[in-house]
Protein backbone atom coordinates (compact mmCIF):
# COMPACT_ATOMS: atom_id res chain seq x y z
CA UNK A 1 0.00 0.00 0.00
CA UNK A 2 2.66 2.45 1.06
CA UNK A 3 4.61 1.71 -2.07
CA UNK A 4 1.64 2.81 -4.02
CA UNK A 5 1.61 6.20 -2.40
CA UNK A 6 5.28 6.68 -2.81
CA UNK A 7 5.10 6.13 -6.49
CA UNK A 8 2.42 8.73 -6.88
CA UNK A 9 4.20 11.49 -4.99
CA UNK A 10 7.43 10.86 -6.78
CA UNK A 11 5.71 11.62 -10.01
CA UNK A 12 4.81 15.24 -9.17
CA UNK A 13 7.24 17.88 -10.25
CA UNK A 14 9.16 19.59 -7.42
CA UNK A 15 10.05 22.71 -9.36
CA UNK A 16 8.54 26.10 -8.81
CA UNK A 17 8.04 27.69 -12.18
CA UNK A 18 10.38 30.66 -12.38
CA UNK A 19 9.56 31.76 -15.90
CA UNK A 20 7.15 34.46 -14.71
CA UNK A 21 9.44 35.74 -11.98
CA UNK A 22 10.86 38.58 -14.10
CA UNK A 23 7.34 39.69 -14.90
CA UNK A 24 6.40 39.88 -11.25
CA UNK A 25 9.54 41.81 -10.43
CA UNK A 26 8.96 44.15 -13.35
CA UNK A 27 5.47 44.84 -12.08
CA UNK A 28 6.83 45.85 -8.69
CA UNK A 29 9.54 47.87 -10.37
CA UNK A 30 7.06 49.79 -12.48
CA UNK A 31 4.91 50.46 -9.43
CA UNK A 32 7.82 52.00 -7.57
CA UNK A 33 8.98 53.94 -10.60
CA UNK A 34 5.55 55.47 -10.97
CA UNK A 35 5.09 56.34 -7.31
CA UNK A 36 8.55 57.78 -6.80
CA UNK A 37 8.53 61.54 -6.50
CA UNK A 38 11.89 63.14 -6.95
CA UNK A 39 12.35 66.49 -5.27
CA UNK A 40 11.30 68.92 -7.95
CA UNK A 41 12.32 72.21 -6.39
CA UNK A 42 15.62 73.22 -4.96
CA UNK A 43 15.23 75.02 -1.68
CA UNK A 44 16.77 78.47 -1.56
CA UNK A 45 15.62 79.19 1.97
CA UNK A 46 15.99 77.28 5.19
CA UNK A 47 12.80 75.66 6.39
CA UNK A 48 13.10 73.96 9.73
CA UNK A 49 9.49 73.15 10.43
CA UNK A 50 8.01 73.50 13.91
CA UNK A 51 6.33 70.54 15.57
CA UNK A 52 2.63 70.32 16.34
CA UNK A 53 0.23 67.78 17.78
CA UNK A 54 -3.15 68.39 16.19
CA UNK A 55 -2.05 67.74 12.63
CA UNK A 56 -3.87 66.15 9.75
CA UNK A 57 -2.58 64.73 6.51
CA UNK A 58 -3.35 66.30 3.19
CA UNK A 59 -4.97 63.58 1.18
CA UNK A 60 -5.01 65.22 -2.22
CA UNK A 61 -1.36 65.85 -2.92
CA UNK A 62 -2.20 66.93 -6.43
CA UNK A 63 -3.86 70.11 -5.17
CA UNK A 64 -0.99 71.26 -3.01
CA UNK A 65 1.20 74.18 -3.94
CA UNK A 66 4.05 75.20 -1.69
CA UNK A 67 5.26 78.51 -0.35
CA UNK A 68 8.58 78.42 1.45
CA UNK A 69 9.43 81.13 3.92
CA UNK A 70 12.71 81.31 5.77
CA UNK A 71 16.15 82.89 5.93
CA UNK A 72 17.81 82.84 2.56
CA UNK A 73 20.70 80.41 2.17
CA UNK A 74 23.94 82.15 1.35
CA UNK A 75 27.34 80.76 0.48
CA UNK A 76 29.38 79.22 3.22
CA UNK A 77 26.55 78.04 5.47
CA UNK A 78 25.35 81.53 6.21
CA UNK A 79 21.84 82.80 6.25
CA UNK A 80 20.54 86.12 5.00
CA UNK A 81 17.26 87.94 5.29
CA UNK A 82 13.94 86.17 5.62
CA UNK A 83 12.54 85.64 2.16
CA UNK A 84 9.68 83.96 0.37
CA UNK A 85 10.20 81.27 -2.23
CA UNK A 86 7.53 80.08 -4.62
CA UNK A 87 8.34 77.22 -6.99
CA UNK A 88 12.05 77.61 -7.63
CA UNK A 89 12.63 81.31 -7.27
CA UNK A 90 12.70 83.84 -4.49
CA UNK A 91 10.00 86.48 -4.69
CA UNK A 92 11.56 89.90 -4.21
CA UNK A 93 8.41 91.98 -4.28
CA UNK A 94 5.70 90.57 -2.06
CA UNK A 95 3.03 92.23 -4.21
CA UNK A 96 3.98 89.81 -6.95
CA UNK A 97 2.55 86.95 -4.93
CA UNK A 98 -1.04 87.84 -5.69
CA UNK A 99 -0.41 87.60 -9.45
CA UNK A 100 1.46 84.32 -9.17
CA UNK A 101 -1.21 82.84 -6.96
CA UNK A 102 -4.05 84.18 -9.05
CA UNK A 103 -2.62 82.45 -12.11
CA UNK A 104 -2.23 79.23 -10.17
CA UNK A 105 -5.71 79.26 -8.75
CA UNK A 106 -7.20 79.72 -12.20
CA UNK A 107 -5.68 76.41 -13.20
CA UNK A 108 -6.74 74.62 -10.03
CA UNK A 109 -9.59 76.28 -8.13
CA UNK A 110 -9.40 73.77 -5.29
CA UNK A 111 -5.76 74.54 -4.63
CA UNK A 112 -4.34 74.26 -1.11
CA UNK A 113 -1.36 76.40 -0.24
CA UNK A 114 1.03 74.66 2.06
CA UNK A 115 3.24 76.96 4.09
CA UNK A 116 6.63 75.56 4.86
CA UNK A 117 7.91 78.20 7.22
CA UNK A 118 11.07 78.21 9.28
CA UNK A 119 10.42 78.24 13.01
CA UNK A 120 12.34 81.46 13.56
CA UNK A 121 10.56 83.56 10.98
CA UNK A 122 8.61 86.47 12.40
CA UNK A 123 4.88 86.17 11.88
CA UNK A 124 4.69 89.64 10.36
CA UNK A 125 6.11 88.32 7.10
CA UNK A 126 3.62 85.47 7.23
CA UNK A 127 0.77 87.94 7.63
CA UNK A 128 1.99 89.88 4.60
CA UNK A 129 2.03 86.72 2.51
CA UNK A 130 -1.41 85.74 3.77
CA UNK A 131 -2.72 89.15 2.91
CA UNK A 132 -1.56 88.60 -0.66
CA UNK A 133 -3.24 85.20 -0.73
CA UNK A 134 -6.49 86.77 0.36
CA UNK A 135 -6.19 89.24 -2.49
CA UNK A 136 -5.75 86.34 -4.89
CA UNK A 137 -8.63 84.51 -3.19
CA UNK A 138 -6.62 81.41 -2.48
CA UNK A 139 -8.03 80.78 0.94
CA UNK A 140 -7.30 77.13 1.63
CA UNK A 141 -4.00 76.98 3.46
CA UNK A 142 -2.04 74.53 5.49
CA UNK A 143 0.73 75.20 7.98
CA UNK A 144 3.14 72.39 7.35
CA UNK A 145 4.54 70.96 10.56
CA UNK A 146 6.27 67.87 11.74
CA UNK A 147 4.49 65.56 14.13
CA UNK A 148 5.37 66.11 17.74
CA UNK A 149 7.18 63.19 19.32
CA UNK A 150 5.17 61.11 21.74
CA UNK A 151 1.79 61.48 20.08
CA UNK B 1 27.35 25.31 -49.28
CA UNK B 2 29.18 24.50 -46.03
CA UNK B 3 28.93 28.17 -45.08
CA UNK B 4 25.16 28.17 -45.25
CA UNK B 5 24.91 25.08 -43.17
CA UNK B 6 26.95 26.54 -40.36
CA UNK B 7 24.75 29.62 -40.22
CA UNK B 8 21.58 27.66 -39.85
CA UNK B 9 22.97 25.96 -36.81
CA UNK B 10 23.56 29.20 -34.88
CA UNK B 11 21.44 29.87 -31.82
CA UNK B 12 19.52 33.13 -32.04
CA UNK B 13 18.14 33.27 -28.48
CA UNK B 14 18.74 36.01 -25.92
CA UNK B 15 19.47 34.49 -22.54
CA UNK B 16 16.61 35.46 -20.27
CA UNK B 17 17.74 33.75 -17.09
CA UNK B 18 19.45 36.87 -15.77
CA UNK B 19 16.47 39.09 -16.51
CA UNK B 20 15.09 38.59 -13.03
CA UNK B 21 18.38 39.66 -11.50
CA UNK B 22 18.48 42.84 -13.54
CA UNK B 23 14.92 43.63 -12.59
CA UNK B 24 15.73 42.94 -8.95
CA UNK B 25 18.61 45.37 -9.02
CA UNK B 26 16.45 48.11 -10.47
CA UNK B 27 13.70 47.31 -8.01
CA UNK B 28 16.05 47.59 -5.06
CA UNK B 29 17.37 50.88 -6.38
CA UNK B 30 13.89 52.39 -6.55
CA UNK B 31 12.90 50.88 -3.21
CA UNK B 32 15.83 52.61 -1.57
CA UNK B 33 15.42 55.97 -3.27
CA UNK B 34 11.64 56.24 -2.84
CA UNK B 35 10.55 58.55 -0.08
CA UNK B 36 6.83 58.55 0.36
CA UNK B 37 6.56 61.84 2.17
CA UNK B 38 3.05 62.61 3.21
CA UNK B 39 2.65 66.25 3.98
CA UNK B 40 0.98 66.90 7.28
CA UNK B 41 0.08 70.09 9.00
CA UNK B 42 -2.61 72.33 10.39
CA UNK B 43 -5.31 73.05 7.86
CA UNK B 44 -6.80 76.53 7.97
CA UNK B 45 -9.14 78.69 5.98
CA UNK B 46 -8.21 82.31 5.41
CA UNK B 47 -10.91 84.96 5.67
CA UNK B 48 -12.08 86.27 2.29
CA UNK B 49 -10.99 89.60 0.93
CA UNK B 50 -12.63 92.53 2.68
CA UNK B 51 -15.33 94.19 0.69
CA UNK B 52 -15.65 97.85 1.57
CA UNK B 53 -19.31 97.99 0.65
CA UNK B 54 -20.33 95.18 2.95
CA UNK B 55 -20.52 95.76 6.67
CA UNK B 56 -18.83 93.06 8.72
CA UNK B 57 -21.40 90.91 10.52
CA UNK B 58 -22.17 91.73 14.11
CA UNK B 59 -20.76 89.19 16.50
CA UNK B 60 -21.85 89.05 20.10
CA UNK B 61 -19.00 89.57 22.48
CA UNK B 62 -19.76 86.38 24.39
CA UNK B 63 -19.42 84.23 21.29
CA UNK B 64 -15.96 85.52 20.61
CA UNK B 65 -12.89 84.22 22.39
CA UNK B 66 -10.01 86.58 21.79
CA UNK B 67 -6.58 85.00 21.84
CA UNK B 68 -3.81 87.57 21.67
CA UNK B 69 -0.11 86.78 21.64
CA UNK B 70 2.52 89.49 22.03
CA UNK B 71 6.07 89.57 20.71
CA UNK B 72 7.55 87.76 23.68
CA UNK B 73 5.00 84.96 23.50
CA UNK B 74 2.71 85.98 26.36
CA UNK B 75 -0.85 84.89 25.77
CA UNK B 76 -3.88 86.95 26.62
CA UNK B 77 -7.24 85.15 26.44
CA UNK B 78 -10.23 87.49 26.70
CA UNK B 79 -8.08 90.00 28.53
CA UNK B 80 -6.46 87.59 30.99
CA UNK B 81 -2.95 86.21 31.02
CA UNK B 82 -2.85 82.51 30.43
CA UNK B 83 -0.18 79.82 30.20
CA UNK B 84 -0.05 78.02 26.85
CA UNK B 85 -1.13 74.71 28.43
CA UNK B 86 -4.34 76.26 29.74
CA UNK B 87 -5.54 77.56 26.38
CA UNK B 88 -6.88 74.17 25.37
CA UNK B 89 -9.23 73.86 28.33
CA UNK B 90 -10.37 77.43 27.91
CA UNK B 91 -11.27 76.84 24.26
CA UNK B 92 -13.05 73.59 25.13
CA UNK B 93 -15.04 75.43 27.79
CA UNK B 94 -15.89 78.16 25.29
CA UNK B 95 -17.05 75.82 22.53
CA UNK B 96 -19.03 73.40 24.69
CA UNK B 97 -20.63 76.06 26.86
CA UNK B 98 -24.08 75.93 25.23
CA UNK B 99 -25.10 79.20 26.87
CA UNK B 100 -24.55 78.13 30.47
CA UNK B 101 -21.84 80.53 31.59
CA UNK B 102 -22.36 84.16 30.61
CA UNK B 103 -18.84 84.83 29.30
CA UNK B 104 -18.68 81.89 26.94
CA UNK B 105 -20.46 81.04 23.71
CA UNK B 106 -24.20 80.57 23.21
CA UNK B 107 -23.81 77.49 21.05
CA UNK B 108 -20.92 75.64 19.38
CA UNK B 109 -22.20 76.87 16.06
CA UNK B 110 -21.74 80.49 17.02
CA UNK B 111 -18.49 80.11 18.92
CA UNK B 112 -15.58 81.84 17.26
CA UNK B 113 -11.98 81.86 18.35
CA UNK B 114 -10.15 84.92 17.16
CA UNK B 115 -6.41 84.43 16.98
CA UNK B 116 -4.18 87.45 16.74
CA UNK B 117 -0.47 87.92 17.28
CA UNK B 118 2.01 90.76 17.15
CA UNK B 119 4.22 90.92 14.13
CA UNK B 120 7.54 89.99 15.70
CA UNK B 121 6.41 86.73 17.24
CA UNK B 122 8.49 83.77 16.04
CA UNK B 123 6.57 81.34 13.87
CA UNK B 124 7.21 78.44 16.23
CA UNK B 125 5.24 80.12 19.03
CA UNK B 126 2.49 81.01 16.58
CA UNK B 127 2.15 77.34 15.69
CA UNK B 128 2.28 76.30 19.35
CA UNK B 129 -0.73 78.44 20.22
CA UNK B 130 -2.63 77.55 17.04
CA UNK B 131 -1.93 73.90 17.75
CA UNK B 132 -3.50 74.23 21.20
CA UNK B 133 -6.63 75.79 19.71
CA UNK B 134 -6.88 73.11 17.06
CA UNK B 135 -6.19 70.47 19.69
CA UNK B 136 -9.13 71.76 21.71
CA UNK B 137 -11.47 71.36 18.74
CA UNK B 138 -10.12 67.85 18.12
CA UNK B 139 -10.80 67.01 21.75
CA UNK B 140 -14.36 68.32 21.58
CA UNK B 141 -15.05 66.48 18.34
CA UNK B 142 -13.58 63.23 19.62
CA UNK B 143 -15.66 63.38 22.79
CA UNK B 144 -18.85 64.07 20.88
CA UNK B 145 -18.12 61.36 18.34
CA UNK B 146 -17.42 58.80 21.07
CA UNK B 147 -20.63 59.73 22.82
CA UNK B 148 -22.82 59.59 19.73
CA UNK B 149 -21.19 56.96 17.59
CA UNK B 150 -18.95 55.06 20.00
CA UNK B 151 -15.76 55.67 18.05
CA UNK B 152 -13.38 58.60 17.86
CA UNK B 153 -13.75 61.19 15.14
CA UNK B 154 -11.14 59.87 12.71
CA UNK B 155 -12.71 56.40 12.73
CA UNK B 156 -16.18 57.86 12.37
CA UNK B 157 -15.12 59.97 9.44
CA UNK B 158 -13.50 57.01 7.73
CA UNK B 159 -16.83 55.16 7.95
CA UNK B 160 -18.76 57.96 6.29
CA UNK B 161 -19.77 57.60 2.68
CA UNK B 162 -19.29 60.23 0.04
CA UNK B 163 -22.69 61.88 0.54
CA UNK B 164 -23.26 61.17 4.22
CA UNK B 165 -23.51 64.11 6.48
CA UNK B 166 -20.74 64.46 8.99
CA UNK B 167 -22.81 65.37 12.03
CA UNK B 168 -19.81 65.83 14.29
CA UNK B 169 -18.58 68.52 11.95
CA UNK B 170 -22.04 70.06 11.73
CA UNK B 171 -22.34 70.15 15.51
CA UNK B 172 -18.85 71.52 16.14
CA UNK B 173 -17.64 73.52 13.16
CA UNK B 174 -14.13 74.88 13.51
CA UNK B 175 -14.29 78.64 13.45
CA UNK B 176 -10.88 80.11 14.01
CA UNK B 177 -10.51 83.62 12.75
CA UNK B 178 -7.00 84.62 11.74
CA UNK B 179 -7.14 88.31 12.39
CA UNK B 180 -4.45 90.54 10.98
CA UNK B 181 -2.44 92.57 13.45
CA UNK B 182 -3.26 96.25 13.70
CA UNK B 183 -0.70 98.47 12.10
Amino acid sequence: MSAHFKKKSAKTSQNIPTASLPDIIFMLLIFFMVTTVLRETELLVRTTLPAAEAVEKIEQKRLVSYIYVGPEKLEGNQYGEDSVQIDDAIVDDLNEIRNIMYRKVLEEPQMIISFRVDREVETGLLYDVQHELREAETLRINYSTTREAGT
Amino acid sequence: MPLLKRRAKRQAEIPTSSMADIAFLLLIFFLVTTTINVDSGIYMQLPPKLDENVEPPEIQQRNLLNVLVNNSGDVLVDGQFMAINNIRDEVVRHVTNEGRLPNYADSPNEAIVSFKTERELPYEQYINVLDEIRGAYDEVRNDFSRQEHGVDYATYRAQLGEDDEDDVKTKYPIKISLAEPDG
